[in-house]
């Protein structure tokens, strides 16, 4: 029963596991005082770092399924997808409760001067409407129109990496590389890349079916 | 300039406990509020025996420390009533310390290590003596001059001085070391000597943070003349009443308390009298983020985040900035008629 419900699931539950870990080693820390001495910015990077890679996650599923007929991954989509937006809602409210104290002018002062925090802002901006209507039934309420509102997600890739290259003190390499993946994973949806996907897809199955 | 013997500074493990009972709870009862969607958690009194035990052993085994280690652990009991004594353990405008635990466990020193926490491990056992440090340039009278020599012939007194870091994270430190001017004088600058360029050990074996190309090591800093003469900037050979520690930048480090932190180049083996303005290390890397002077300056932003306030580790809440981190008295006057958003 158990191993037939682990086939079936075990994408779903590496998804709740991966989407997890992150929150739940920022806890055992907390719990074991281990949150550097300078708690609130270790806090504020252990919940962006893990919102911008399950991001990057959720964008490569598709392409996934696409090149290498990887299904399992279209299941966990929207999982990942509301990882991230979890994580990244997270980032945001210890950057304005606990860092700035809902100082607003402060926090004003910083989104309207700093493009960085502009730009992290305007990515969970992005993700809102996808995790508001990321429910079955807003998907068939609005029909053609879910599929042009979801396209937001790829803004939402292209800030988070933007917010995360203008972060670092010079260093660019380690966010320079994101921003690769996040831009492959576009380049990869372009109409372009079809036959390419389609070329990929059919010989992934060939092999699959032949070890079968 | 407030100066403060070591022998005051025993109360501190006491004090230290406390700060980390503080912090502990704070950031712990926050987390949970985020978590449940309530933030005023913040504010829970309750203080148990769970709480003071790290504290506790890190003061019993801070056996590096000019403090009796008993006592030490003793103090650190009656945490609360510590910090009655935490007054004398502070700067001119009465700020804490910041826990020694802070200082020599959470630096910027990408010689070792881009992680401020991996420093002091990946630092451990670097070797400081020998040193040799070069002092030359446009000077009658150049001197190579070891590490021991410095010390003896320049002595040590203790300065308690604010650092502000770039990243807008800043502490409370009490040093100990001489002042820039007097091994200047000692060489005897040149008329034609407008510049004091520093350098720090290049060794990449021993320092494996060379070893990667992004950034063109050695490390180098520079003052100008009248900014390395001036009484505040010392050359540091230890912090807490002890030698400096190899992630503190030993043997020795420059501290200038009124720019930012980077400007504190350690681990010097080279000092030149220069003409021309030397070019730093984060001055190459980033030249319009990373001025020559970066001196503390709330109204002048980094180019990508704010410098108007910043968080004193150990401490919850931001606190404003200070121009030029609470110095101004002293050193607003070497500024005086110059552009500090274009000279930044």
């Amino acid at each position: 029963m158990m191993a037939h419900w682990l086939r079936r699931n075990w994408p779903l539950l590496a998804a709740h596991v991966g989407g997890c870990y992150p929150l739940a080693s920022l806890l055992l820390d907390a719990g074991r005082g281990r949150l550097t001495a300078n708690p609130i910015q270790y806090i504020t990077l252990h919940t962006g770092k893990p919102a911008l890679v399950l991001l990057v996650l959720c964008l490569a599923c598709t392409p996934a399924d696409r090149f290498f007929a990887l299904r399992p991954a279209l299941r966990v989509r929207k999982l990942l997808g509301l990882y991230a937006f979890g994580y990244a809602t997270l980032h945001f409210l210890i950057f304005s409760v606990i860092d700035y104290g809902l100082d607003v002018s402060q926090m004003l002062n910083i989104v309207a001067k700093k493009p960085y925090a502009l730009v992290g802002f305007c990515a969970l901006l992005a993700l809102l409407p996808l995790a508001l209507t990321s429910t079955r039934g807003w998907q068939q309420r609005l029909g053609s129109t879910w599929k042009k509102l979801h396209r937001l997600v790829y803004v939402a890739g292209l800030l988070a990496v933007t917010h995360y290259i203008w972060l670092v003190k010079s260093d660019v390499r380690q966010p320079l590389l994101w921003a690769a993946a996040v831009g492959v994973l576009l380049l990869v949806r372009l109409p372009a890349a079809s036959p390419l996907a389609a070329k990929s897809r059919t010989w992934v199955r060939r092999q699959l079916t032949r070890a079968q | 300039m407030q100066k403060i013997p070591s022998s005051e500074i025993t109360p501190m493990a006491g004090y230290v406990a406390y700060q980390r009972t503080l912090s502990r709870r704070g950031l712990l009862g926050a987390l949970a509020g985020i978590a449940g969607g309530v933030v005023a958690a913040a504010c829970t009194p309750a203080s148990t025996a769970a709480d003071m035990q790290p504290a506790a052993t890190v003061a019993a085994d801070r056996t590096a420390a000019p403090v009796p280690t008993a006592a030490a652990t003793a103090a650190a009991a009656p945490a609360v009533a510590a910090t009655a004594g935490a007054a004398s353990n502070a700067d001119e405008l009465g700020d804490s310390f910041t826990d020694r635990a802070s200082v020599t466990g959470y630096n910027n020193y990408y010689e070792f290590s881009t992680d401020k926490e991996g420093v002091a491990p990946a630092a451990a056992g670097f070797a400081v003596d020998p040193w040799t440090v070069q002092v030359g340039g446009l000077v009658n009278k150049p001197a190579t001059f070891d590490i021991g020599q410095l010390r003896k012939q320049f002595g040590e007194e203790e300065r308690v001085y604010r650092l502000r870091c770039v990243e807008a994270w800043s502490m409370v430190i009490p040093w100990q070391g001489f002042e820039l001017a007097k091994l200047l004088q000692a060489v005897e600058p040149q008329a034609a000597a407008k510049y004091v360029r520093f350098e720090t050990l290049l060794d990449p074996a021993r320092m494996p943070g060379q070893q990667q190309a992004w950034y063109s090591w050695p490390y180098v800093e520079g003052l100008r003349l009248d900014e390395a003469m001036h009484s505040l900037t010392l050359l540091a050979t230890g912090l807490y009443g002890s030698a400096l520690l190899p992630q503190n930048g030993a043997p020795l480090r420059l501290v200038t308390p009124w720019k930012y932190g980077f400007k504190s180049i350690k681990a010097i083996v080279k000092i030149d009298l220069v003409a021309e303005q030397p070019t730093s290390l984060w001055m190459a890397a980033a030249p319009n983020e990373y001025g020559f002077y970066a001196n503390v300056n709330p109204q002048v932003d980094h180019p990508r985040w704010s410098q108007a306030s910043e968080r004193r580790i150990g401490e919850f809440s931001r606190r404003p900035t200070l121009p030029f981190n609470g110095y101004a008295d002293e050193v607003a006057g070497l500024y005086a008629g110059m552009d500090l958003q274009a000279n930044f």
